[in-house]
């Protein structure tokens, strides 16, 4: 590694090729793209997802083009005895397209639009929620460190220690009770509210810790001591060094959160504390098909197959998402 | 008068099982438009010292002066105008940029950050940087990962050189890059240094490239400066004995299978969470006294030792 004066002598002469006129450099995030278009998996479940987020933006429109609404009820397509739908397939038909639901006669189709809506709102609220706390915390105490640190670590380990499901069955009668009388209707808003709430409150553990690792292995390195050293405040360094070098995990975190939170608020419904009847939603459409599972088969069928389809989507998704991100690490 | 003067300058460590001793007490003073380097093996402190000169480790103990004002405990927002005046460039070409940043931003981050408005804009600004480094303008919008590490190095310079500093401390500026891209940035950082008149705390462990480079040198041992002096005194009549070891171990190839005049030292350096008694170079020293393990030699005429070479000895 020594050099002679000798060696050292001659002008230095640009180590640049000449470029053409206004060329523009790829970003990470652009070849992350570029990595992600290519890639089959990605684009089928991409496309996937894209489409029943469409459909459940859309399901006003779709109710008007559809002629049917999710609480009208077709009570006469019913046996009169057992409430089952006359027809095969649970009463599939031109005018109902996943045959209607036993006992009440409502349409299964447009109350699966609806309940899409209502399952992509919770969760992607939630995982927004999520992140949006488990990004400030995490990045804080990786950043800062010290007793900022040990505190929120702390916190994280309590809340990662609390099993959910016996948190949130005990937590959201009682909150309700709060606020509402026993015998008062507790509006959808609210339970929604509780909901992203409950899941909020669990979720930004994980996604802290990573963004803390991250944080914590970028943090000694030398562009943030540049900025530190061109006297950056907190803020430049935490949003503008630190950020942009986190999105990778961040997004990965949250698509991978998002079909989590779908299964979740589908279970937490489905055990009677999420959404109930008559709001559209599939973890109660699911519950009230248990009850028909003998008699009309079909009526699980097809809610379970889009929850199944959506949750795959997503999980497939954020696993090709993290691929293109990092194209280094090992499948 | 001097741009940057250091008193009894120190930076002790917490560690597990005791204090790490790792800069103790140094002094010296760097002229305006004045190269000086800093040498030593590993873990002798040359880092921490960089630094904590550009404020970015807090000095335990001693005084930092630049232009007569002592900035060695200023916070923030004072430091914030001084900042323009000290910048300092890193070793690893590939952690130094922020590889989410295109270049263009990278260099004008220090524009950014002190609200710094140039004749013409920062675009200009940040393009006649890069054209003043060596690098086609026309790179402004690529990212560091489309660069090499000669490359990436000048844009590092240029971002030094955004705010017009006064002082730069190149803490190993070339040590990462291969020998032939080394010569080049090493001739671009003497070209900068006669054009702008700046004055560089060069940090590195090679002494062919300090020798090149810096009109004063200083060698560190465990912490402290063993000897300090113009370049050609310490290049050719080295007195401290570590130095001498060290020059020895320059490999000459015009004296290649030859053996003779070079000094083997025996053992490791101590910890410097230990440092020996008196002279901290004893353990490893063929001249050492009893004097020596009770009496640290202070830094006299240039060298810290009880027994130097006489001067003017080749």
């Amino acid at each position: 590694m020594s050099l002679s004066p000798e060696v050292l002598e001659p002008v230095p002469v640009a180590d640049a090729a000449p470029a053409p006129k206004g060329v523009v450099g790829r970003s990470p995030g652009q070849l992350a793209w570029m990595r992600l278009r290519r890639d089959r998996t990605a684009m089928i479940s991409g496309c996937t997802l894209l489409f029943l987020m469409l459909v459940a933006l859309a399901a006003p429109l779709i109710e008007v083009l559809y002629g049917v609404g999710p609480h009208d009820e077709f009570k006469h397509l019913l046996t009169r005895r057992g409430s089952i739908p006359l027809g095969y397939a649970g009463g599939v038909s031109a005018d109902h397209w996943f045959g209607i639901e036993p006992g009440t006669g409502r349409d299964i189709f447009i109350r699966m639009v609806y309940g899409l809506r209502t399952s992509i709102f919770i969760a992607l609220a939630s995982a927004i929620v999520t992140a949006g706390l488990g990004v400030t915390a995490g990045i804080l105490a990786g950043y800062l460190g010290g007793w900022v640190d040990t505190v929120i670590s702390w916190i994280t380990d309590f809340a990662l220690a609390l099993p959910f499901l016996i948190f949130a069955l005990a937590v959201m009668r009682p909150v309700e009770l709060r606020f509402y009388g026993p015998r008062e209707e507790v509006p959808t808003w609210f339970r929604v509210a509780v909901l992203i709430a409950i899941f909020a409150a669990f979720g930004w553990t994980s996604t802290a810790r990573l963004v803390r690792g991250q944080v914590i292995s970028l943090r000694e390195r030398e562009f943030i001591e540049a900025a530190r050293a061109s006297g950056a405040g907190l803020g430049h360094i935490l949003f503008r060094q630190l950020l942009p070098n986190l999105w990778a995990p961040i997004l990965v975190s949250f698509s991978l959160a998002v079909p989590a939170y779908v299964t979740g608020e589908a279970a937490l419904s489905f055990l009677g504390i999420g959404i109930v009847d008559p709001t559209p939603d599939f973890g109660a459409m699911i519950f009230r098909s248990i009850a028909y599972l003998q008699t009309d088969p079909a009526y699980v069928f097809f809610p379970g197959i889009t929850i199944f389809a959506l949750v795959l989507a997503f999980n497939l998704f954020g696993d090709a998402l993290r691929d293109a991100l990092d194209p280094k690490s090992s499948r | 008068m001097s741009l940057l003067a250091v008193e009894g300058l120190t930076k002790h460590f917490t560690a597990r099982g005791g204090v790490v001793r790792a800069v103790d007490g140094l002094d010296f003073t760097v002229r305006a438009g004045q190269t000086l380097g800093l040498v030593g093996e590993s873990g002798c402190g040359k880092t921490t010292t960089g630094r904590m000169l550009v404020r970015l480790l807090e000095p335990t103990g001693g005084r930092i002066v630049f232009e007569d004002r002592d900035i060695t405990h200023l916070g923030r927002r004072a430091m914030r105008p001084l900042r323009q005046d000290l910048q300092i460039i890193f070793q690893d070409p590939y952690a130094t940029l922020n590889p989410r940043h295109t270049v263009g931003r990278i260099v004008a981050m220090p524009l950014t950050v002190n609200g710094t408005r140039p004749p013409g804009g920062v675009k200009k600004r940040v393009q006649e940087l890069l054209e003043l480094v060596g690098l086609n303008p026309e790179h402004y919008n690529r990212y560091p990962h489309e660069f090499s590490g000669g490359q990436r190095q000048r844009v590092g310079i240029a971002r030094a050189l955004a705010l017009r500093p006064k002082l730069i401390v190149a803490d190993e500026p070339v040590s990462a890059l291969d020998v032939s891209i080394q010569a080049q940035v090493i001739n671009l950082l003497r070209q900068l240094q006669r054009d702008l008149g700046l004055a560089f705390v060069f940090i590195a462990h090679d002494l062919a490239v300090v020798r090149h480079f810096c009109q004063r040198v200083a060698v560190m041992y465990l912490g402290r400066i063993v000897e300090i002096g113009e370049r050609d005194e310490i290049y050719e009549r080295p007195r401290h004995p570590y130095t001498r070891a060290l020059l020895s171990a320059i490999p000459d190839v015009a004296k290649l299978g030859q053996s003779e005049g070079r000094i083997r030292l025996t053992g490791d350096v101590p910890t410097p969470m230990n440092p020996p008694s008196g002279c901290r170079f004893r353990t490893r020293c063929w001249k050492a006294q009893d004097i020596c393990a009770t009496e640290e030699p202070p830094l006299t005429a240039g060298v810290a030792c009880h027994f130097p070479e006489p001067e003017g000895a080749p």
